[in-house]
């Protein structure tokens, strides 16, 4: 009984020091990742090609998505609204909704799923068929050739990608609320013109938005990077990129909503 | 200059609690090939790791052309691995750049020659391993051989002064294993370099080695030259150049004898 109870608390410390001594080696490589930022001023190019694959690849799930999620919303509001006669005001509750939360959470989500499972794959798959280690005996730095610009270009794809998330989400609302329900087009773009801050709301989602960029990407650059080298290692690499990915983007958001709408 | 090239006193390595290198020494000369042989799992690959700096040891020194590499600076560490050529088993070919981006990588990375140099340089390191013709092909294109014939041509790009081969002939039909073993030999005797052939393959990596060390459960078990390991009359010895399947090395893994286990009841041991 006392062995199985000492047992049980050894395990308990031993997967507690495990996780901590990996959250040391996570911000370690993120020092490292920051100080081989500066390999994308000589080589321009090694971002351009990861902006391409990370960012305009993801473009499309992102577009089909955003116009759904605007049209249901549109949809959904129209039905609350609707029975107390203020259904001029649906254009606000959908422009609102996607620009402080549905943006930039789903994307990120999409993002995490899409590319950020393609990233940590990718830079597994380099590990195990020891790309990186060739790259190092080349005397060449991996995470400055390999990493920095798959970190760069997701934190900078991901703002991109929710604002066009966004835009397109208003125009599925748009479609919806005027084309199919009729409402009035000129009160659709008014009242969420009137009622729409630039940096209340833009601005915020902007904000939570390259956050979340970060995150996701620095999740998925590093369990590639710290991946066992293994088929079975790199499934379970991906998959954590997209379940640590998806639960500290709902975390954040929450935590960031707070801190901005919050009175 | 002196005639030894690495020198490795004293080293011992562990991983994951098991010992992998316990006392270890020995002298690499600054030409010739230099085959280090031993069953598999005995820390060949380790050992070349280390040699190249990517692995650190727990004690002991690795001296390379008298520089103690586990000392170097990184950027230091980088000016002497510019030095060294690597072979990984695999190939290790950046599987996004074609035959001919793979062996220019390193010259376009390392110095600032022009687009026609690079292009002149690609296509003789490529020649010397008979895939010039090969040069606009994918890595995922090529036979196992190919790749490894790629990686030595990118290898050999920056004119090392050592060259590490990572288990050249594992998984290799007899004409290309017939490839690599005459290119390590005429690569090592044009370049006047230093190779280093880390093998399992015993009678391949034998006809080409000037000097043998052969390494088990974590030490030095013999080392010499190829006629003197042949000649040998160590029975741990005989029975790995020879293939022999019962030895010092066990056919058995360790266990109770047979009758006893067919006795003791149902389940396995454990449970």
């Amino acid at each position: 009984m006392v062995d199985i109870l000492l047992d049980r608390i050894q395990g308990l410390g031993r997967g507690t020091l495990a996780a901590v001594s990996r959250l040391g080696r996570a911000n370690v490589f993120l020092l490292e990742v920051f100080a081989g930022l500066s390999g994308m001023l000589t080589r321009p190019g090694l971002l351009i090609k990861q902006l391409f694959s990370v960012g305009v690849q993801t473009l499309i799930i992102i577009v089909v998505a955003g116009l759904f999620v605007g049209m249901v919303m549109a949809l959904q509001a129209y039905y609350a609204l609707v029975d107390f006669g203020a259904e001029d005001s649906l254009s606000v509750m959908v422009v609102l909704s996607l620009l402080r939360e549905l943006g930039p959470v789903i994307t990120a989500l999409l993002f995490a799923g899409r590319a950020g499972s393609a990233l940590t794959a990718e830079i597994g798959l380099m590990k195990a068929t020891e790309q990186l280690s060739g790259m190092e005996m080349m005397a060449v730095n991996p995470i400055e050739r390999v990493i920095a610009p798959r970190f760069l270009a997701g934190m900078i794809s991901m703002p991109l990608l929710a604002a066009i998330f966004s835009a397109v989400g208003v125009m599925g609302g748009y479609l919806v609320a005027v084309e199919l329900l009729g409402l009035d087009a000129g009160a659709f773009w008014s009242q969420a013109q009137a009622k729409v801050e630039l940096f209340e709301d833009l601005g915020n989602g902007m904000i939570k938005s390259l956050v979340f960029g970060f995150v996701v990407s620095w999740i998925a650059v590093f369990e590639g990077y710290d991946c066992i080298p293994t088929s079975e290692g790199l499934g379970q690499a991906t998959t954590r990129t997209v379940v640590y990915g998806s639960l500290a983007i709902l975390v954040l958001d929450f935590v960031l909503t707070a801190l901005m709408f919050g009175k | 200059m002196s005639e030894t090239l690495i020198k490795i006193r004293g080293l011992k390595f562990s991983r994951g609690g098991r010992v992998i290198f316990d006392n270890v020494d020995m002298d690499i000369p600054r030409t010739g090939i230099t085959a280090i042989m031993g069953p598999s799992g005995t820390g060949k690959t380790t050992l070349l790791k280390l040699i190249g700096g990517q692995l650190r040891p727990d004690a002991g020194t690795i001296e390379v052309d008298g520089q103690n590499i586990h000392q170097l600076k990184t950027k230091d560490l980088y000016a002497l691995r510019k030095r060294m050529g690597m072979l990984f088993q695999s190939g290790a070919l950046l599987t996004d750049l074609s035959v001919f981006e793979n062996v220019a990588y390193p010259i376009r990375e390392h110095t600032k020659l022009n687009e026609r140099m690079v292009r002149q340089l690609v296509l003789l390191k490529l020649n010397a391993v008979g895939l010039r013709g090969a040069m606009d092909l994918s890595p995922a294109e090529l036979s196992g051989g190919m790749a490894r014939r790629v990686a030595m041509a990118r290898a050999i790009a920056l004119d090392p002064m050592m060259i590490m081969y990572d288990e050249p002939f594992t998984g290799q039909d007899p004409i290309s294993m017939g490839v690599l073993v005459k290119l390590i030999k005429s690569l090592n005797d044009a370049l006047n370099v230093c190779s280093i052939v880390v093998s399992h393959d015993v009678y391949e990596t034998m006809s080409i080695a000037n000097y043998v060390y052969i390494i088990s459960a974590g030490t030095v078990v013999e080392h010499g030259s190829p006629d003197e390991i042949r000649n040998s009359h160590s029975e741990w010895t005989r029975q790995f150049m020879e293939g022999l399947a019962d030895g010092p090395v066990p056919f058995h893994f360790d266990a109770p004898p047979l009758l006893d286990d067919l006795f003791a009841g149902s389940g396995t041991r454990r449970g």
